[in-house]
């Protein structure tokens, strides 16, 4: 039984994650802001088969509170086994592009609270030597582009610092694990019309799973991403700065 | 806003539709564009334009997937109303309790199978769908939630169940499960030679067998053989061999898809006829026992995804009636015969006896008497000739169209079937419309 703290519990890719551990009896603690939708979440991964469930109420912009939820899960969990960081918001670009305050305030949601619990949570996985710390992060932060580069550059401050976190733990045996999804259809991207590159919030979570039982450093999720994002880098600068993307 | 092409089962309409979706059973009623109806859509099982609302909005429940509470004593299960019977059975099954009432697919949301007021083989001893909830909460476009059960809000509980998506949303149900030993049933399957035999042999199973259900050639005429099919009877295995039957085969079966619509349907003559007459005659005794894990014996056509793609891109339709007890012999002969004489044959015709328990629902579908099902290739003016014959003798045997299966019935038919219809009007939520709704109160 792997004993596994999610915060951003709400999350449409979360949840998915979250049934299938539940299938495979694991112990969850979930952390978000909704009481009443963490509690009927809950009460789902119980009836799917948790070995246990609990939840904390957390604004992840709330640095304050990290280390007493991160005490709590472990508390409740008895250790903990791995961590799956999902929280963000898709920043409205044009929004932010008008508002100093608006911009930082994406920043530091996708990007800064992201680094202050990976600080916390570092060192206590250093200390343990053991376990898996897992964070969504988003192909948006392989480049930056004109649409969504506030969201791409907080996405994108995370992966680089999990990259430096990664090597830093590899000798403890801390495996760290970037998700990278593309296009996925949940409540984050309700506005946008689908077309074929976009997946169920179920199939990302299968592709997640793996991706943590293995340890893998960086997974696209679905995997298809990767030639994609491959390309999209190696567009020289010059180039790119004439695309509309 | 979103925006997206949506289809139903039969394939016949592709219509652009605006979309929304609940994302929990906390959430409001979406926002809606001025003047502009909304219906649930669940999965999308149901045939023709029942689950549609062309130039509206389609209001997506499969988000709303959380089971809410599952007592494993007395099998009550409170989930939400996207769950679909397929993630529902996956978690009952293993615990000893199964679905009171199934379709012939399990890929249909809980939500669907109240607002269809389903049935299934069992139906003349568990009667309905509607008849096994025990609870629901009704969101209405006001904001309002009512809690319907039998003393809760009852007249409420009687527009919703079977009511079409009209009423409002259900955003979660509670529904009384029903004990199982395992997934295994004891399965006997007996073949008969005409109408007359049909009726007697079911007469006699719906005694001692929960499931019966009968599958008839629908390609022969009077005289060779009009009415000759098999009939299946089932039963719960008491207590039985844990999962080693084949389930190689299951997985085998269940990765099988047909990945696009052939330029044109599959499902003609020759292959019905060939198909039928092979189908007959896969058994030569005439009467064979198996044992049948429950995947396979009520959700076979479950094994292929999309098996509905190949009627090819024209689509098709499914014709489904059920006349009173008293004309129901003679009518479903002629009907027989009708689609005999047409050479306009079905690939798989399903005859079943309703029994006695009453439907709960104003608009259920289901009354005592004779169902039969029929599925056609859209094959336009010709098709619509035939159908038009069908709909008369229905009509004269005092019977009715189920709309979860229909694109086409004219609204006399409907309001003549469904006598209830003006008691139901009240109950439909003034943002609430569909596709067929509009096309049966149509002034003709
Ligand atoms: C292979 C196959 C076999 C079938 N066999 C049978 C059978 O044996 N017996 C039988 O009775 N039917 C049968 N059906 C029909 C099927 O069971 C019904 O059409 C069912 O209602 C489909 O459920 P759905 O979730 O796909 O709903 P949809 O088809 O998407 O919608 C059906 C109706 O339910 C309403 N609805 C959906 N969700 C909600 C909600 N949350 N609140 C309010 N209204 C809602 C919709 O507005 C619509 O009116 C079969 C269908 C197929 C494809
Ligand atoms: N959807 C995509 O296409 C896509 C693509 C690439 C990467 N991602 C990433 O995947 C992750 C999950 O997103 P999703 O697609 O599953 O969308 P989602 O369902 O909208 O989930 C977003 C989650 O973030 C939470 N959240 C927002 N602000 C918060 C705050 N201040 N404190 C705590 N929690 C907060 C939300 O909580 P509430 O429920 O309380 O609002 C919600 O649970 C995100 O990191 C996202 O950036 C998504």
């Amino acid at each position: 039984m792997r004993r596994i703290l999610i915060i951003g519990a709400t999350s449409a890719i979360a949840q998915a994650a979250a049934r299938l551990w539940a299938a495979r009896r694991e112990a969850l603690y979930l952390v978000g802001r909704d009481p009443a939708r963490l509690e009927s979440i809950a009460a789902d991964l119980r009836i799917r088969g948790a070995a246990r469930v609990d939840h904390a109420v957390m604004d992840a912009t709330d640095i304050a509170a990290h280390a007493a939820v991160i005490e709590r899960a472990a508390s409740f969990l008895g250790g903990l086994d791995t961590v799956l960081i999902a929280h963000g918001t898709l920043s409205d670009q044009t929004a932010c592009q008008e508002s100093v305050a608006r911009t930082l305030a994406e920043i530091n949601l996708n990007g800064l609270s992201v680094v202050a619990l990976l600080t916390l949570l570092g060192n206590r996985f250093e200390q343990q030597r053991s376990g898996t710390i897992a964070v969504i992060c988003s192909v948006a932060g392989d480049r930056g582009r004109s649409s969504n580069y506030v969201y791409g550059s907080a996405k994108a401050l995370v992966s680089a610092f999990l990259s430096g976190l990664r090597q830093r733990l590899h000798r403890t045996g801390v495996a760290v694990v970037t998700l990278k999804p593309g296009f996925v259809d949940t409540p984050m991207t309700a506005a946008f019309a689908k077309g074929v590159l976009w997946v169920a919030p179920a199939r990302v979570a299968k592709g997640l799973v793996a991706a943590i039982d293995r340890g893998r450093p960086v997974a696209y999720l679905p995997g298809f991403w990767r030639p994609i994002m491959f390309l999209v880098r190696a567009i020289p600068e010059r180039w790119f700065r004439t695309l509309k993307l | 806003m979103p925006r997206g092409m949506v289809s139903s089962w039969g394939n016949l309409v592709h219509a652009d539709h605006e979309l929304r979706r609940l994302a929990s059973r906390h959430a409001d009623f979406p926002q809606l564009p001025a003047r502009c109806s909304v219906l649930p859509f669940g999965n999308g099982r149901s045939y023709g334009d029942s689950c549609l609302n062309v130039g509206g909005v389609l209001l997506e429940m499969r988000a709303l997937d959380r089971f809410i509470a599952f007592d494993r004593e007395t099998g009550v299960i409170a989930c939400e109303a996207g769950v679909l019977l397929d993630e529902l059975l996956a978690i009952t099954v293993p615990a000893g309790w199964f679905v009171p009432v199934t379709p012939g697919t399990r890929f249909v949301t809980v939500g669907g199978a109240i607002a269809n007021d389903v049935h299934g083989k069992n139906h003349h001893v568990a009667g309905t769908f509607g008849c096994h909830v025990r609870r629901f909460e009704l969101l209405r476009s006001s904001g309002a939630r009512l809690a319907c059960s039998p003393t809760e809000n009852p007249e409420w509980l009687a527009a919703t169940i079977g009511g079409l998506g009209l009423t409002g949303v259900i955003t979660w149900a509670e529904i009384q499960l029903r004990r199982i030993a395992g997934p295994w049933l004891d399965v006997e399957t007996l073949r008969f030679g005409g109408l007359a035999e049909f009726f007697e042999l079911c007469a006699q199973s719906d005694r001692d067998w929960e499931h019966t259900v009968a599958w008839i050639d629908c390609t022969r005429s009077p005289g060779s053989g009009l009415g000759r099919g098999l009939l299946q009877r089932a039963n719960h295995l008491e207590r039985g061999p844990v999962g080693h039957v084949d389930k190689a085969s299951r997985a085998a079966a269940r990765g099988l898809r047909v990945p696009f619509a052939p330029p044109v349907s599959l499902v003609n003559g020759p292959t019905l006829r060939a198909f039928n007459t092979f189908y007959y005659h896969r058994q030569r005794a005439s009467r064979k026992k198996a044992l049948q894990h429950y995947e396979s014996f009520f959700y076979p056509l479950d094994g292929i995804r999309n098996w509905n793609r190949l009627y090819g891109p024209r689509g098709f339709y499914q014709y489904q009636c059920v006349v009173a007890p008293e004309s129901g012999r003679e009518a479903i002969a002629e009907l027989l015969a009708c689609v005999a004489a047409s050479g306009q044959g079905s690939f798989l015709a399903v005859l079943k006896l309703f029994g006695a328990p009453a439907s709960p629902g104003m608009l259920s579908f289901p009354m005592q008497g004779v169902t039969l099902a029929l599925d056609f290739p859209n094959r336009g003016a010709k098709l619509a000739r035939l159908f038009a014959q069908l709909d008369e003798l229905v009509a004269a045997a005092g019977g009715r169209l189920y709309p979860a299966k229909d694109a086409r019935m004219p609204g006399s038919l409907f309001r003549s079937g469904y006598p209830r219809w003006r008691e139901f009007v009240p109950f439909i939520d003034p943002r609430h419309s569909s596709s067929f709704w509009r096309r049966v109160m149509a002034a003709e």
